[in-house]
């Protein structure tokens, strides 16, 4: 395959940056995405130009490091796949691909298609956890967990904290990402105790970190590489209003 | 330049041998009591005093994660550092299949014993029975802590957990989430961390690469590090030095471990005087998807968990093309099973490994270049149903789809051999304490409780054990023991590291030459994956030793690497863990030049059973191999094994 790449660079957080035009031949439809740009970084090694920087780690779509804007789609055009595991199959010969960052106002751009997504960090350290000192627990079986529960809480367990979510919605949101730690931790009887002050400070941290306000579009979960649902977003919203009836 | 120097002078000059060690922390007497005895005389910190010692925890894997974590809750201030863009992207993130204990929910015969006695000889017997016994006897607790944060493991419909079979165990002890337990056990390790950085005991600094070791007055005392954002280079000082950096499987550039894993922490503390510990046991996983061309830049596994209920096989024709579902099952050669009938399909991995080249080897692979063999789920749908499965094994499936094209539902998984996991690592005690006193090295980093070959899920139970329960209280053990004095940035041990650190990166930046560090890795890659793979003979690693020399030389002189040093520079990241791999890859060689017997996954094709099944040498080599850096030809130090408890015998899976 042959094909036009158009590539966002940007030295740095105060650069403009711009698109710039790249043409890549021989492409391999059995290669990754990400592998198609490392061929493209080895020609621009030997040119003596910078190579194209991006993020990326497992390549096993689990670590959730990598992640850019694909022809406005963010992780590309294929169903609950991240950047690594998309395959040059899903493009055809003689095609024009953009590739971009996440786009959002609480991702600054690092480099190129690198961005700081530090803000979910702060997010699951003001309240995404359960409070338990190492060597403190109960016996594992001392609380039975329906197993209906134990699925849901592992459905939502399932974020890789890619970004994508925040990348696809028009208002850089992180509902979709903070309504999955929360419905996994407040669904489970473990994390019953922190219920209420969870939800409130993820939510308040949200907020602070500058990420926007949630109007049900639904982009979220169509990026989504795990397919975390829309519902968990309406479970956050009455998880909050709930925290506010009580203590 | 220190880089260049060549590790041995030809011929078998390789290496010199020096005294034997021993390892003094470990308690004798029952194997029962060893670990509370061990705790009891542990010296401690004051709960108060906790707050005036700093540790330095580099990582944020399960192991340094829980590390992390655990320190900060007990009252340490800990620095920790993690070259990702966050503690969560970690590679034990990409742990599949699940994490043993010994609970024996299921009733069928498990036992801290029966777990400590799978593990020894699934190790091949070249594991300590001390941190193996230890490492069981917490298998229990790492399941309560982790259920308690919140770990959705699969369970049963009673509400209580489910468990499953691994390879080289007859019991089901092996806890999972779906095809994805390390992600869930890295989760819950990274939110108890992130508690802890918001609460201020620790700091966190992610997108920052440990570069090297500051050795004071013969203890560790600090770390050299990079921004890898800014490119500042950083010294960070403290009291002790926690390395929690992970295993060296991207020597050989294709293999399961994520594209950043390195071994520069581990090579650069072993340089400081650290010892390095069996470097020739390294894993090659049996299940993971064949290669797809010369572009590849990692390989990808499926979980064993698969080999439960995915039966193995070739056909029994060589050379035969057909496609799968045109071969009847009468020309189907089910090898595992056959030859194997009491583990079948659930060999440990080494053997299984071997299995599936010697097949491929003989002519029968499938696939293209006949590297492959069929993972096939066809029984088992018919067994249990196409939904039972995709809840079982759904998200391991689509991964397979998504990289090959192909629908395992319909068509029978190709799999290959690939390197996943490091048995070797750096030296340590009982304690987990290195040969540098005041550095701790935890989870895959270390040599310590695997032995030649690890069993399935047990890298997770280690890497937790190590993290949660074992290095606290260790090394509270030794601050409280040891009189530290207090250090300063203007010391010169401090300021000549960082210069040689800098000088090492501008070096790389000033070669201006007309090779990628990309295609250096390949080379040394496929060298090491010819020669030191799957199977092993000394005209081959003979054949390596003499080029990696060469190579590392031609590296020093041709790499071209683009940008400069303070900004953020991937390529000279890459470059900079490349140079440590084109060292680290010789000592690899020489360990298993010098280890004549097979044995788990270091396989001398010179020492085999008439079956070709590993043959070991325990009159001459029943050891762990510590060497020591010297700048020539490493030293090796030998630490005698004893079996007080576990039966030296020939491991037998038929």
């Amino acid at each position: 395959m042959n094909l036009t790449l158009r590539i966002w660079r940007q030295r740095g957080p105060e650069d403009r940056g711009a698109m710039v035009t790249y043409e890549l031949a021989d492409v391999s439809p059995d290669m990754s995405f990400l592998e198609m740009l490392d061929v493209l970084n080895e020609r621009l090694i030997l040119e003596g130009e910078d190579p194209v920087a991006f993020d990326h780690d497992c390549r096993e779509g689990i670590c959730g490091m990598c992640g850019v804007v694909i022809n406005g789609q963010a992780h590309g055009p294929r169903d609950r796949t991240t950047t690594c595991q998309l395959h040059m199959r899903e493009f055809t010969d003689g095609e024009t691909i953009d590739i971009e960052p996440w786009r959002a106002a609480a991702f600054p751009v690092v480099r190129d298609l690198v961005v700081d997504r530090s803000g979910f960090d702060r997010i699951i350290g003001s309240g995404g956890y359960i409070s338990v000192v190492t060597g403190s627990a109960p016996e594992a079986h001392a609380t039975p967990v329906p197993k209906d529960i134990a699925d849901a809480a592992f459905d939502n367990a399932t974020c890789i904290g890619c970004g994508a979510c925040v990348a696809a919605c028009p208002n850089g949101s992180a509902m979709l990402f903070t309504s999955a730690k929360v419905t996994h931790l407040n669904l489970l009887p473990q994390g019953a105790p922190e219920r209420e002050t969870r939800v409130r400070d993820m939510v308040a941290t949200m907020d602070d970190e500058g990420f926007g306000g949630c109007t049900n579009t639904g982009e979220c979960t169509v990026a989504c590489p795990k397919g975390i649902p829309l519902t968990s977003i309406g479970n956050l919203n009455r998880e909050y209003l709930r925290s506010l009836t009580r203590r | 330049m220190p880089e260049t120097t060549s590790l041995g002078s030809g011929g078998s000059a390789y290496w010199t041998v020096g005294d034997d060690i021993a390892d003094t922390a470990a308690p004798d007497g029952p194997i029962e009591t060893r670990w509370d005895r061990r705790k009891f005389s542990a010296k401690l910190v004051n709960p108060a005093n906790r707050r005036k010692h700093t540790v330095i925890v580099v990582g944020t894997g399960l192991a340094g994660g829980a590390a992390g974590a655990t320190l900060a809750e007990q009252g340490y201030n800990v620095i920790q550092f993690c070259f990702q863009d966050s503690p969560r992207r970690a590679h034990s993130i990409a742990a599949q299949g699940g994490i043993n204990a010994a609970k024996n929910y299921r009733n069928d015969g498990d036992s801290v014993y029966r777990l400590f006695y799978d593990t020894v000889k699934g190790g091949d017997f070249r594991a300590r029975e001390s941190n193996v016994y230890r490492l069981a006897q917490i298998s229990t607790q790492i399941i309560d802590q982790c259920v308690a944060q919140g770990v959705p493991f699969a369970r049963e419909y009673s509400g209580l957990l489910d468990t499953r079979s691994f390879g080289g165990v007859q019991v089901q002890r092996t806890f999972y989430a779906r095809g994805q337990t390390g992600q869930q056990l890295l989760i819950g390790a990274y939110q108890a961390l992130s508690r802890q950085i918001d609460a201020g005991n620790v700091e966190i600094h992610p997108r920052t690469e440990m570069l090297d070791l500051i050795v004071i007055d013969g203890r560790a005392r600090g770390i050299v590090a990079r921004d890898l954002v800014t490119g500042k280079i950083t010294p960070y000082l403290a009291d002790a030095v926690v390395l929690a950096t992970g295993g060296y499987g991207n020597v050989f550039f294709l293999s399961t471990n994520a594209k950043g894993s390195n071994t520069t922490a581990t090579w650069r503390a072993h340089r400081r005087g650290a010892h390095f510990a069996n470097p020739c046991y390294t894993q090659i996983h049996p299940t993971c998807i064949p290669r797809s061309g010369e572009y590849q830049g990692k390989l990808t596994l499926m979980s064993e968990s698969l080999r439960n209920d995915g039966r193995i096989w070739v056909p029994k024709t060589k050379g035969d093309t057909r496609s799968p579902d045109q071969i009847p099952e009468a020309e189907r050669d089910y090898y595992l099973e056959r030859i194997y009938p009491a583990f079948g399909n659930l060999v440990p991995r080494d053997i299984a490994s071997r299995a599936a080249k010697y097949q491929c080897d003989d002519g029968r692979g499938v696939g293209p270049g006949g590297l492959g063999v069929y993972l096939d789920f066809a029984d088992a749908i018919k067994r249990m149903g196409e939904d039972k499965v995709r809840e079982k094994y759904g998200n391991l499936f689509e991964m397979y789809d998504r990289i090959t094209g192909e629908d395992p539902y319909k068509v029978p998984m190709r799999i290959y051999p690939a390197v996943h996991y490091t048995m070797g690592g750096l030296w340590v005690d009982y304690d987990l304490q290195s040969s540098i006193p005041g550095m701790f090295v935890i989870g895959e980093a270390n040599f310590s409780d695997h032995g030649a070959n690890r069993l399935g899920a047990s890298a997770l139970m280690q890497g937790l054990a190590d993290g949660y329960f074992v290095l606290p209280p260790m090394l509270g053990n030794y601050i409280a023991s040891t009189k530290l004095g207090s250090v300063s940035l203007d010391d010169p041990a401090v300021t000549s590291v960082v210069g040689e650190v800098t000088g090492r990166l501008g070096r790389l930046l000033e070669i201006n030459g007309d090779r990628t560090p990309d295609s250096f890795h390949r080379e040394l890659g496929e060298l090491i994956w010819d020669e030191c793979g799957m199977g092993r003979t000394e005209a081959g690693l003979r054949k390596a030793l003499a080029r990696i020399p060469e190579l590392r030389e031609e590296f020093w002189r041709r790499v071209k690497v683009p940008g400069d040093s303070g900004e953020l520079n991937q390529s000279l990241e890459k470059a900079n863990r490349i140079a440590d791999f084109l060292e680290f890859g010789e000592l690899l060689c020489i360990d298993a030049l010098h280890r004549a017997e097979s044995c788990g996954g270091h396989f001398r094709e010179e020492s085999q059973t008439p079956d070709g099944e590993a043959l070991r040498d325990d009159e001459h080599f029943a050891y762990a191999a510590a060497w020591e850096y010297t700048g020539g030809a490493p030293v090796l130090h030998r630490e005698p094994l004893q079996f007080d408890y576990v039966h030296l015998a020939q491991r037998n899976y038929s």
